[in-house]
């Protein structure tokens, strides 16, 4: 019996049509536009000025605050201007806008591609390195790396689990990343294990993915304290709650963090990343990205430059399809439907999926006929009809004692409902009131 | 390239459509369909044909010209009804009669709360119900079966086993008397037995069940537990003395447990929300059946245990909530 | 027979008696002191029980005049001065009489001005559009067209115009309670003082992007040209983040800065026709927009929308 968690959980098709298709990288775009809001927290504070020339890796905006993150420049060139751009957000925001002269890297980066396995920094020093490469979660949450390898006094961490799932159908960049650059990742888990002083790591992949299974576990042998778990397939297990359920049989307390329970979650990007970033003294200013779709010619893995427009990905796999109805920054389930190619790459992006037109649109409404499939699938044990009921009469003080805010917007409920009501849009509106009463009663 | 939508996630979505379900549950009542018509001949066909035909006509006309809202028959619930209906009366019931019991089970039954969604009650069981307290002569003079025929109104009519134990053991006959008289536990298992049209065939209704269940229509909660109280219940006064009460299998195959469980209690809109819920509803619809039938006035008390249940759902889901994830307990 | 009959009435008759002696004792145990002046002031008040004054309900907002000694910031927006005139008298304390107030749309994106670049499907509310991306046109700030104004107004003063795509108000009945600004996630409703005859001057754009973005993305956009300023003799237009706002006290209506905006974002309502000055060559230009640019104020039927340059 394979390990999952065990309450609600759906199993949508998973259409990873990338799979088998090996990292490519992206040429370098004439212009990025690289985001100083690219992670939880605070916008970075842009460093460089117009007219300034910087070199790869050269720290173009600094962490505005302990939960934020720098910023890197992904090119060389010269910084054009600093201006509002439509980013994954939907909203134009500022953007270091930088066109690109030659591919020149910050001298002090290792270029080469040997392996390097002494740790020689110790945990502090670690941490810093971290924070100083702006390392953020690269499954797609993007919060600062280095605030959760940071832990306050009297939490005891006795675990680090890595987040090897990737449950979102379509989307496949962590899947090569677990194929061709394990090794790498493997030390990064053992920097992580090592910032963290513990002996237990657990990889939990889930059993779609054989070949990155048995690959891991032919080397990780050579790497004591690390485990590879095989999980069964049930979207949203990548979720840092249903992956400690899974993996450890521990349950994050409503309103509480993985380390409440001894336990840190790290995505397997976010490994090779902290690799990079302390042994080849790289800062994350690439990452892969999965370019992906029914009608797309040729579905990919891209390693892209932090601030690369899509339109250059769409391009590299053979162009927009005729019949694109949707352009979904993410995976389906949880990714954001964008309005422009022109957004670029961030750090947050592990996918591009391009949706036919024909999968683009909603079902039809229809009256709910209470079939409770919503609250069997729930994996936070909740009833997304009550609470959609409750958000569309604004009953904000209900809403908050029916567990709103333990919601993790996975959509599980939305995508099952038969009769097509938009649940996770009326929660999402719910919880995002119910989160501004919280915050105005603490102050 | 036409305009690209925008819309919030999730952007896929499982194809089930309430359309669907309402489908599958007519394909599933199906084989019970079969065996009526085998059994009690044009009789079925007619009675099932009427209620179909009222039900949908009653809904439209109330959609169209009372709530001028868009109709909606073409979602298959008031399909699902009108069988259920059909399924819930003698096979001789007059036309007229059925007209009104459909009348009853859309308009007050359904459309009166708002519609598919919004009805407290099984709609058909309020039509059924409705039918039983008006109409107590027609709604208890069940037909015999007889293999295919086309007699309808006029067709040969006696008492359905659970008729006959109850009036036997009110005059102090031994149970072990009574069974003599009625067909054999595998005859009623075929439906070889008088009773409303759609209660009759133990073997078609598992069928059914097993068809929901495969499609995922249904989980098994309600049907099991409703049946599993039975059959404690029952077996427990059976053990206490078997010559006063009948064996629990006989009351699984008799009377309409198994259309009950299988079919009406697992209406989603008058069941609860949350699994323990469900139990504390199935649980209750068992007892209630068994004191109806054992020490209440009427030979039959699905239907009735079924409704009072409903009436609570509101309030199991009100209180009886599924577990959170991580949940603090406060102890 | 008889005797069944009188112990029924006598045993009831009884029952009910103690029931009422100990209701009345409860009565008395429990009651709760409350100013008679409440009532009289809730009488005065009108009953809506929308909240405009920011109290749950007229009850809510006779106990709050009530209790203040001073309650000049206390208003009842749908009373207007009228009502709080008697309320100071039956209570004996002072108010200042304020301007009345009426909502103003400040959005002229039609879909012909404004062209759609995406479509939505999701719930349709604003406030979830809002909360997911900058919406169906190309610019952020305006109006996203799916009625959250005309949902939580309770006066039916407000409806959604099929053919602009955009709310507008019904002048006579818009109360000023102010629910229609809060619900808008784009902050496009102002309460704007009330003129004579309902006149109305009034900057219909809410787009804080630089002139050149935000004329792309609509026609009629507020493109921060500072004209109006500089024609304005009242000192009544300023521009903040390329964007003129029209302060409704300081201006005299004398229609100067509509005439100067090359966008047409400055609308004048309710004005007579003025004449039309001969061989205006932008005029005749601009005049083929004036269909569109009737931003449905169709209700009034001294609605002259004056296009000319």
């Amino acid at each position: 019996m394979l390990k999952t968690f065990p309450k609600g959980g759906v199993h949508p098709a998973e259409g990873k049509y990338s799979a088998n298709n090996a990292i490519e990288t992206l040429p370098l775009p004439k212009t990025v536009s690289i985001p100083i809001a690219q992670h939880i927290g605070a916008p970075s504070k842009p460093v460089v000025d117009k007219g300034d020339k910087v070199k790869v890796g050269d720290k173009i905006a600094e962490s505005a605050g302990f939960v934020s993150a720098n910023i890197h420049s992904s090119v060389s060139g010269t910084v054009v201007k600093i201006d509002n751009v439509m980013d994954s957000t939907g909203y134009k925001r500022p953007c270091v806008i930088i066109d690109v002269e030659g591919d020149e890297w910050n001298e002090s980066i290792d270029r080469s591609t040997d392996l390097k396995k002494e740790i020689s920094l110790t945990d502090k020093e670690i941490i810093n390195k971290i924070n100083e490469s702006g390392i953020v979660g690269l499954g797609g949450a993007t919060f600062p790396s280095h605030v959760k390898l940071s832990v306050p006094d009297g939490k005891k961490i006795d675990v680090l689990i890595i987040n090897g799932v990737e449950c979102e159908p379509y989307l496949t960049s962590d899947h090569r990343l677990m194929l061709e650059k394990a090794e790498e990742m493997l030390i990064g888990i053992q920097i992580l294990m090592k910032a963290l002083n513990v002996n237990v790591a657990l990889i939990g992949v889930e059993n779609n993915k054989p070949d990155a299974i048995s690959n891991l576990q032919n080397i990780v042998k050579d790497y004591p304290g690390i485990e590879v778990h095989a999980l069964k397939v049930q979207y949203p297990q990548g979720g840092e709650k249903q992956l400690i359920k899974a993996l450890i049989n521990r349950e994050v307390p409503s309103g509480g963090l993985p380390l409440d329970v001894g336990a840190v979650v790290h995505n397997v990007g976010t490994a090779l990343a902290v690799y990079e970033a302390v042994q080849k003294n790289k800062p994350l200013f690439e990452r892969v990205v999965t370019l992906t779709g029914k009608s797309v010619k040729k579905p990919s893995n891209f390693m892209v430059r932090i601030g690369t427009p899509v339109s250059n990905l769409v391009e590299a796999a053979g162009g927009l399809p005729e019949d694109t109805g949707k352009i979904i920054n993410g995976g389906p389930m949880m990714g954001k439907a964008v309005n422009s190619l022109e957004i670029p790459v961030v750090k947050g992006t592990s996918g591009i999926l391009i949706m036919p037109a024909e999968l683009s649109k909603r079902k039809k409404e229809s009256n709910c006929i209470r079939c409770a499939k919503c609250v069997s699938v729930c994996p936070q044990g909740l009833e997304p009809y009550l609470l959609n009921k409750l958000a569309l009469l604004e009953k904000n003080d209900k809403l908050e004692a029916g567990g709103v805010m333990d919601c993790i917007e996975c959509g599980s409920c939305s995508y099952t409902c038969p009769a097509g009501l938009p649940l996770l849009d009326y929660i999402r509106l719910g919880k995002s009131r119910v989160s501004q009463i919280i915050r105005s009663r603490k102050q | 390239m036409s305009k690209i939508t925008i819309s919030p996630s999730p952007h896929v979505y499982e194809d089930t459509t309430v359309k669907r379900l309402m489908f599958d549950v007519v394909i599933a009542m199906l084989p019970v369909l079969a065996i009526s018509i085998y059994f009690f001949g044009m009789g079925a066909i007619i009675v099932t044909l009427t209620a179909v035909v009222s039900c949908l006509a009653f809904e439209w006309l109330i959609q169209k010209y009372m709530l001028k809202q868009e109709p909606s028959i073409t979602d298959g619930s008031a399909l699902v009804t009108g069988i259920l209906l059909a399924f819930n009366v003698p096979t001789n019931l007059p036309i007229w009669i059925i007209i009104v019991g459909s009348l009853v089970a859309i308009g007050v039954g359904k459309m009166s709360f708002g519609g598919l969604g919004n009805n407290p009650f099984n709609p058909a069981l309020v039509g059924r119900v409705f039918l039983l307290i008006s109409f107590p002569v027609q709604m208890t003079s069940w037909p015999v079966p007889t293999g295919f025929s086309n007699s309808y109104t006029d067709a040969v009519t006696g008492a359905t086993p659970l008729g006959v134990m109850k009036e036997g053991i009110g005059a102090g006959e031994s149970v072990s008397a009574i069974m003599d008289k009625i067909p054999s536990h595998m005859e009623m298992f075929y439906g070889h037995m008088g009773g409303s049209m759609g209660e009759i065939a133990a073997v078609a209704l598992l069928l059914g069940f097993v068809y929901l269940l495969i499609r995922k229509v249904i989980t098994w909660h309600i049907p099991i537990s409703i049946i599993a109280t039975i059959t404690i219940f029952t077996g427990i006064l059976w053990m206490i003395n078997p010559e006063s009460n009948a064996d629990p299998l006989f009351h699984l195959l008799t009377g309409g447990v198994l259309l009950g469980a299988i079919f009406m209690a697992t209406d989603y809109v008058t069941s609860p929300m949350s699994v323990k819920g469900i139990w504390i509803y199935g649980v209750g619809i068992g007892l209630i059946t068994v004191l109806i039938r054992v020490f209440g006035a009427y030979p039959e008390g699905v239907s009735f245990a079924i409704l009072i249940m409903n009436a609570f759902v509101p309030l199991i889901n009100m209180y009886i909530k599924p577990k959170r994830f991580g949940e603090v307990r406060n102890d | 027979m008889s005797t069944i009959i009188l112990f029924t009435i006598i045993s009831l008759s009884a029952i009910g008696a103690i029931a009422a002696i100990i209701l009345y004792f409860a009565a008395q145990k429990f009651k709760v002191f409350e100013d008679p002046r409440i009532d009289q002031v809730e009488e005065n008040l009108p009953a809506a029980n929308c909240g405009g004054c920011g109290y749950p309900g007229c009850r809510g907002f006779a106990e709050a005049l009530v209790k203040s000694d001073d309650i000049s910031d206390l208003y009842c927006p749908v009373g207007g001065n009228d009502t709080m005139s008697k309320v100071a008298e039956i209570l004996g304390k002072a108010v200042e009489a304020k301007d009345p107030l009426v909502a103003v749309i400040r959005c002229s994106g039609s879909p012909e001005h404004r062209k759609k670049v995406n479509s939505y499907d999701g719930a349709s509310t604003c406030v979830i559009v809002s909360g997911l991306y900058s919406g169906e046109t190309a610019c952020q700030y305006g109006c996203h067209g799916l009625g959250d104004c005309v949902e939580v107004c309770d006066f039916e003063a407000i409806y959604m115009d099929k053919e602009t795509e955009l709310p507008v108000v019904i002048d006579d009945a818009c109360t000023a309670c102010g629910a229609c600004v809060k619900a808008c996630p784009n902050d496009i409703i102002e309460l704007r003082k009330k003129n004579k005859k309902d006149r109305k001057i009034f900057v219909s754009c809410v787009n804080m992007d630089k002139g050149g973005i935000a004329k792309k993305a609509c026609d009629v956009a507020c493109i921060g040209c500072k004209a109006c300023v500089k024609v304005c003799a009242y000192d009544a237009i300023v521009v903040e983040n390329f964007l003129a706002y029209i302060d409704p006290v300081k201006c005299k209506l004398c229609r100067k800065c509509v005439e100067v905006c090359p966008t047409n974002s400055i609308l004048e309502i309710n004005f007579p026709p003025r004449k039309v000055k001969p061989a205006q060559p932008v005029g005749e230009a601009e005049a083929k927009e004036t269909p569109a640019r009737s931003t449905g104020e169709k209700e009034n039927d001294n609605n002259i929308i004056n296009q000319e340059g």
